[in-house]
């Protein structure tokens, strides 16, 4: 009877598991069609003409006879190359100047003893709890004054020198064992030479989720371009989409074609470094 | 002999500033670059807020009478209030959701990194363009989500919502920050849930304890720090509204009306369209004091279950 009754029991139990991972795979493609309907919903606008775009019935995904000339027209509508290069060029630079800087100065708060130490890591540390917002209107009229509104220069000094990207970097850095640097230092390399053939090797996880999270903010940044780029030719995609949205506001499928164009790096170096992503945002301490 | 032991001090100490100067030298690059562009603005907008500027003509020392001027702005008010609603809002919902999916996505399951990668999409698209999509997808009079409500539903025409305007706006701000936000939240909580050791759970498991048991005295727990570091930066991070605002509920011109202003709005508006400066600096110490205050409560909280 025992046995019969423990037979039941584990009966039972698989049949709750079944059940439970049935519930997990529904609420799972619940939020998955949540994430991604917006953007299938784009992508298949920016075939559409006007009138398809909010056609209900019938709704189709793909229309009979896609508008490809959609991702062509939005290129003669607004100087729309142009946004992407100036977009392509800030971020790049921003990218290369955040990580180069930032891994350089965190390797020294991580593995190096110095007078002020912590006074300047306080610095850092108490300006990431502080709105950008707070400050932006005097650091915009501070960079007047030096000559850098309405310059590309003025971004690249705005968003290269984060104290996120230091103090994400000093995390993962305090995660790497002392006496490797100690055995480097013993062995007569200098630190400059620890830095670049045994700690950047190390950081790729670090340096990948610091690169998502830089390029993403640098490609997608808004208000920032807003106050200080005024002349068309030196507009970020994101001011130059946000022109076009406001010019062309009954032309849906251009708009989701210009949207679709925005996304698609982003989306590229995303997936290129995702595999790092998660391991790079439990090494760096971000989880807290 | 002393001569010896100076000569030799001296060496050490040269040493020690040599080496000093090699850690200046790796902080210099980001350090200058920091202090020139963040620490010195920031200095200079708390004096700000004690002076009148219009940015150009002569400064002039006001003391108080910014703040004072901000207790009869009505706009100020209602820029307060929504920004306040919209954290309140906001946070507990993003939390909440990223925990749960994180939990759901931290289980062994089939093409687990494609359910991770597409709820990761809405936190790297563009605000611009992905705005464009919602405003479309919830048109009041065209949209599929009222078309469903109307058609499906049978809600009556003239009760569909109007998502963008109204007392409705706050609501679809933060249903559309909890659909941006809560992917890159998961991930921290994902990283949260690979620290915590599978022997926990096995040792709860063989004592019979069901999933409830085993989320409320093991998961919940152990991702207390992950928590506070959640909420902290959900904090910070929703008093900063703004653009979502303006690309939501801001039509052609990107004007909020009262129904769907925010803090940070009024601090650009007063700043670039009035030049006021003095008086959005004050605005600025108002989103400041807020985001210190609630941090400063978190970080307490944060201690006492430490004790």
């Amino acid at each position: 009877m025992s046995a019969q009754n423990k037979d039941k029991k584990a009966g039972s139990k698989s049949r709750n598991a079944v059940i439970g991972k049935t519930l997990v795979y529904i609420i799972l493609l619940v939020i998955t069609a949540a994430m991604i309907v917006p953007f299938l919903w784009m992508l298949s606008a920016s075939i559409k003409s006007n009138r398809e775009v909010f056609l209900m019935d019938p709704f189709v995904w793909i229309p009979k006879e896609p508008k490809w000339d959609n991702y062509v027209k939005i290129w003669t509508k607004i100087p729309l190359l142009k946004f992407v290069s100036n977009t392509v060029f800030l971020t790049i630079v921003v990218t290369f100047l955040q990580l180069l800087t930032s891994s350089f100065a965190a390797y020294s708060f991580a593995k190096l003893e110095f007078k002020h130490k912590n006074i300047l890591f306080l610095a850092y540390i108490a300006t990431i709890a502080m709105p950008w917002q707070v400050y932006m209107v005097p650091q915009f009229i501070m960079m007047r004054s030096m000559g850098l509104n309405d310059k590309l220069l003025a971004m690249i000094c705005l968003q290269a020198f984060s104290a996120f990207g230091v103090f994400m970097m000093k995390q993962f850095y305090e995660g790497i064992p002392t006496e490797l640097c100690e055995a480097a230092r013993i062995d007569g390399m200098s630190e400059y030479k620890i830095y670049a053939k045994i700690m950047l090797p190390l950081s790729k996880p670090a340096l990948s989720t610091l690169t998502i999270f830089t390029f993403v903010n640098t490609w997608n940044d808004y208000l920032g371009p807003l106050i200080y780029l005024k002349t068309e030719s030196k507009k970020t995609i994101q001011l130059g989409l946000k022109m076009f949205i406001g010019q062309y506001s009954s032309e849906y499928g251009l708009i989701m074609a210009g949207s679709m164009v925005s996304l698609i790096p982003v989306i590229v170096v995303f997936l290129c470094l995702q595999k790092y992503f998660v391991e790079g945002v439990a090494s760096t301490g971000l989880k807290g | 002999m002393d001569e010896k032991r100076a000569v030799k001090n001296k060496k050490i100490i040269s040493r020690q500033a040599r080496r000093s100067l090699v850690a200046y030298s790796f902080i210099a690059p980001n350090f200058i670059g920091f202090a020139i562009f963040t620490l010195i603005p920031i200095v200079f907008a708390f004096a700000l807020a004690f002076m009148q500027w219009d940015g150009s003509n002569e400064i002039t020392f006001v003391g108080l009478k910014n703040f004072i001027r901000l207790a009869d702005d009505t706009f100020f008010f209602a820029a307060f209030k929504n920004t306040i609603i919209y954290v309140i809002g906001t946070v507990p919902l993003t939390m909440i959701a990223s925990l749960a999916l994180a939990i759901v996505l931290n289980q062994k399951i089939k093409a687990r990194g494609f359910f991770r990668t597409v709820a990761f999409f809405p936190y790297v698209a563009s605000l611009v363009a992905i705005t464009a999509v919602w405003s479309m997808i919830f048109h009041p009079s065209k949209g599929p989500v009222n078309y469903i409500l109307l058609n499906v539903f049978g809600v009556a025409q003239e009760n569909l919502p109007k998502w963008f305007s109204g007392s409705l706006v706050l609501f679809t701000l933060i249903l559309f920050s909890v659909w941006k936000y809560m992917g890159y939240y998961m991930v921290i909580y994902l990283a949260g849930l690979q620290g915590i050791s599978a022997e926990l759970y096995e040792a709860c498991g063989l004592d019979g304890a069901n999933t409830w048991q085993k989320f409320k005295y093991i998961t919940w727990p152990q991702l207390r720090s992950t928590t506070f570091f959640v909420v902290v930066m959900l904090t910070i991070n929703c008093f900063k509204v703004y653009d979502i605002a303006v690309m939501l509920a801001g039509g052609g011109d990107g004007k909020l009306s009262t129904s769907a202003t925010v803090l940070v709005y009024y601090i650009y508006q007063n700043a670039f369209n009035y030049w006021d400066l003095g008086y959005s600096s004050a605005i600025a110490m108002v989103l400041f004091l807020m985001v210190l205050i609630i941090t400063l409560i978190q970080f307490r909280y944060e201690k006492k279950l430490d004790a």
